[in-house]
């Protein structure tokens, strides 16, 4: 917290100091490179992956698919509550209204009208503009209307538009909109005369709709119009003075915020081939949120790496052999980088070490039964890990439940303890997260996942509010 | 008639359940300015506390105590469990971002509310439970009125929120606890410097809003029986627009706002179709919002500069 009086440039100071060893260096290269080197290299890695490393692996191109849809959705979210600094909770409406407004176009939706008896099957290069400029329209009805509102109360009305939206798809003329078994069997996009019909063709289409956001998005932020709503984020009282057209500005953040949106819509709409109201919950919007947030609110580059992480992240908690690389990766990284000195850390990594296996004789010597359950994580870690973690046989997931419940607990009093005796209860700490993880968390991985993402948002804006690639904004009193 | 009595007295009760989590969110609104998305979660974890107290006492068609007993321990064990839990959601997720950005307490209470969900998922399972109330509150015990039924569970419902109501006004407006409180609300600095414990004072807040909110996840588990871990969201959410309808912060307008919106619920699902009573609901917020947006009985916020 800054304290009152002290201006900008002062609590800045630790932010300019030079950096010695690998940070300095890694900082020097990173002021060295340009902006739009960089996105190049962006580009580069996203042709890589497509070329290289998909290689007819359905699943590697839909997740390549779905990174670039998240990072195209947080880059919207990052105009409104980056920039602008809205808390725009109804985004996940515009995403919604883009894949229903693409689907009605290229489906047999219409198809019980009159006029349009068998559907409106318009190619793709007309349904897009046509789904885009509608939600447009509406992105900057409903700003308007929202926009009346300051603070708290634009993100409670925001909040509700986007859940009447999930109702209203659910419900109304399901006739038309397909009510809760959503609208299916859509038309893709169309390149020529040839169909895209593989994922990896919609990632290719994610790919180039990306970079060009991006450019255009870099442009915009250096232009009058980003520079209006960065003032307007800091103090919209100081800005209006400065005759900056407060609310036109908002409308205007709020209504591209809502076209990006919408554009991403079209292409999970064509890619999926359905829409349903279901995917348009507000567990997907904490989703783009924590992709946002995760990489740094105000960033271009943050939006789009938070998108990366966190879809990467959910798709390798699906997989047990995946999913135990990234838990005893992340271990031991948060180990080595919050133990300091050295021999500390390597006191604490032998502790741990030693304390599993005295437990596990301990409790193997009483009872062979609580020893005798194989871990849940798969491979290699699941025969290194069997002389070590205490899994009972028979009952896991009463086991499992309780060690969870004591991870947490564990957990919470290691973060209050301060010096030596963080360092103690941090070894069983350790110890007890490894055999929760192996009797329990493995096996429901889709519920770890959302418990992991939920988690994350809450260390990221305790320990680093900023997120990744963000700036820290220091707010004068 | 008789229809309109029975959805006015549906829409009474479903309204007492909605302002006791509508009165949390607008005493923690007050004294924090924070949207604790985490709350209806709290309602949804009371819920599950009270059908397991059930469970522990041999289950609900073979209680070992009597059923008054279980009632009231099933409502003390929710209240102090959910208000404890309350407290330290508040003291590990809230506190450290006392003097962040306003969009951090924000985007780690929809963190909190994620944790929850799932670790209920993670401990409980998916699948929906059921109370079971009607095997030891049966129906039989009803009130018969001229055609219209008042069951046992609702009058209990209502009984219990005018109760906790009633405590609540006097806590605040009679007690050195309600004092400090009010005090922190209005200006939390000035406070701490006339030697309130603002900690203290926010945490108590936190316990109090908790607990009424676990006492009324345990009473709708007896109205509606089911339950299961995503009760929490829309719950919460309808609770919420009960505190701004009658104008976040403000305690009696928690309590109109709850009546208000379980009222316009049960209506517009009698009279108009059930299949549009959420979406009537968040259109009455969206409208209110335009046009008084401090709600009926907030007062406008000040602008300082």
């Amino acid at each position: 917290m800054t304290p009152i009086g002290v201006d900008e440039w002062v609590a800045r100071s630790g932010d300019r100091r030079d950096q010695s060893g690998w940070r300095g260096r890694l900082g020097y290269l990173d002021a060295r490179v340009g902006w739009w080197q960089r996105l190049f290299l962006v580009g580069l890695a996203a042709f890589v992956y497509g070329q290289f490393v998909v290689g007819g692996n359905v699943n590697y191109a839909q997740t390549g698919f779905n990174v670039l849809l998240y990072a195209i959705l947080a880059l919207g979210l990052n105009i409104v509550v980056g920039w602008a600094g809205l808390l725009d909770l109804g985004y996940i409406a515009f995403f919604g209204a883009g894949a229903y407004g693409y689907a009605l176009f290229s489906s047999h939706a219409f198809g019980n009208l009159p006029l349009a008896s068998g559907g409106v099957m318009l190619p793709a290069i007309a349904s897009i503009p046509i789904a885009v400029a509608g939600v447009a329209i509406l992105g900057v009805l409903i700003g308007l209307v929202a926009l009346r509102l300051s603070g708290d109360y634009f993100a409670i009305v925001t909040l509700f538009v986007g859940q009447a939206f999930a109702e209203a798809a659910n419900n109304v003329a399901p006739g038309t909109l397909g009510g809760a078994n959503g609208l299916f069997g859509l038309q893709g996009f169309h390149v020529g005369s040839a169909a895209i019909g593989s994922t990896l063709g919609y990632y290719w289409v994610a790919v180039i709709v990306l970079v060009v956001l991006m450019g255009l998005l870099h442009l915009l932020d250096s232009s009058r119009t980003g520079r209006a709503w960065r003032a307007v984020r800091d103090d919209s009282l100081a800005a209006s003075a400065m005759t900056i057209p407060v609310n036109k500005v908002k409308v205007m953040a709020f209504a591209f915020g809502a076209v990006v949106a919408a554009l991403a819509g079209t292409i999970f709409a064509a890619q999926q081939s359905s829409v349903f109201s279901t995917n348009f919950s507000a567990q997907t919007l904490i989703l783009i949120y924590a992709c946002l947030v995760l990489g740094g609110a105000g960033s271009i580059g943050g939006a789009v790496l938070g998108g990366v992480v966190v879809t990467v992240a959910q798709q390798l908690l699906s997989s047990p052999i995946d999913s135990a690389y990234l838990f005893y990766g992340i271990l031991v990284i948060v180990l080595v980088t919050r133990v300091r000195p050295w021999r500390y850390l390597a006191a604490v990594l032998a502790a741990i070490v030693a304390f599993g296996v005295a437990a596990h004789a301990i409790v193997g010597a009483i009872s062979h039964r609580a020893i005798a359950g194989s871990p849940g994580s798969a491979g290699w870690f699941s025969t290194a890990l069997r002389h070590y973690v205490i899994v009972p046989r028979g009952e896991p997931l009463t086991y499992g439940n309780i060690l969870y419940i004591a991870a947490i607990v564990m957990v919470i009093v290691v973060v209050q303890l301060k010096g030596i005796r963080r360092l103690i209860a941090v070894v069983p700490t350790v110890y007890v997260g490894i055999c929760c993880w192996e009797a329990r968390l493995t096996l429901d991985p889709g519920i770890t996942a959302q418990i992991m993402i939920g988690a994350i948002l809450i260390v990221t804006m305790a320990a680093r509010p900023e997120g990744l690639l963000g700036t820290r904004r220091v707010e004068v009193v | 008639m008789q229809i309109f009595i029975q959805t006015l007295v549906t829409g009474i009760v479903t309204g007492c359940l909605y302002a006791l989590i509508a009165l949390g969110y607008s005493m923690v609104y007050g004294v924090l300015k924070l949207l604790n998305f985490a709350h209806g979660d709290l309602y949804m974890v009371g819920a599950f506390i009270g059908y397991f107290a059930i469970q522990w006492f041999g289950g609900s068609t073979s209680l070992i105590i009597p059923v008054p007993l279980l009632l009231i321990f099933m409502m003390i064990v929710a209240g102090l469990g959910v208000g404890l839990l309350g407290v330290a959601i508040e003291r590990f997720a809230y506190r450290p971002l006392r003097n962040a950005p306003r969009i951090a307490p924000l985007i780690t209470a929809l963190g909190v509310s994620f944790i929850l969900e799932d670790s209920v998922l993670l401990l409980f399972g998916g699948f929906t439970k059921n109370y079971n109330a009607p095997a030891f509150l049966p129906f039989s015990q009803s009130i018969h009125i001229d055609g219209v039924n008042i069951d046992s569970v609702q009058l209990i419902i209502v009984g219990v929120s005018l109760v906790m109501m009633f405590g609540l006004r006097e806590l605040v407006n009679r007690t050195v606890f309600g004092k400090s409180m009010r005090a922190v609300a209005s200006d939390r600095e000035a406070a701490e410097m006339l030697g309130i414990n603002v900690d203290r004072t926010i945490a108590m807040t936190f316990f109090i809003g908790s607990a009424m909110a676990g006492v009324a996840g345990v009473m709708s588990g007896l109205a509606f029986g089911q339950i299961s871990n995503i009760i929490g969201f829309l719950a919460g959410l309808k609770a919420f627009t009960a505190a701004v309808v009658g104008g976040i912060g403000s305690l009696p307008g928690a309590m109109i706002g709850g009546l208000v919106i379980g009222l316009c619920e049960s209506f517009s699902s009698s009279y108009i179709s059930s299949q549009y009573s959420d979406l009537i609901v968040f259109a009455i917020l969206i409208v209110t919002m335009l046009i008084r947006p401090q709600g009926i009985f907030g007062r406008p916020p000040l602008q300082k500069v």
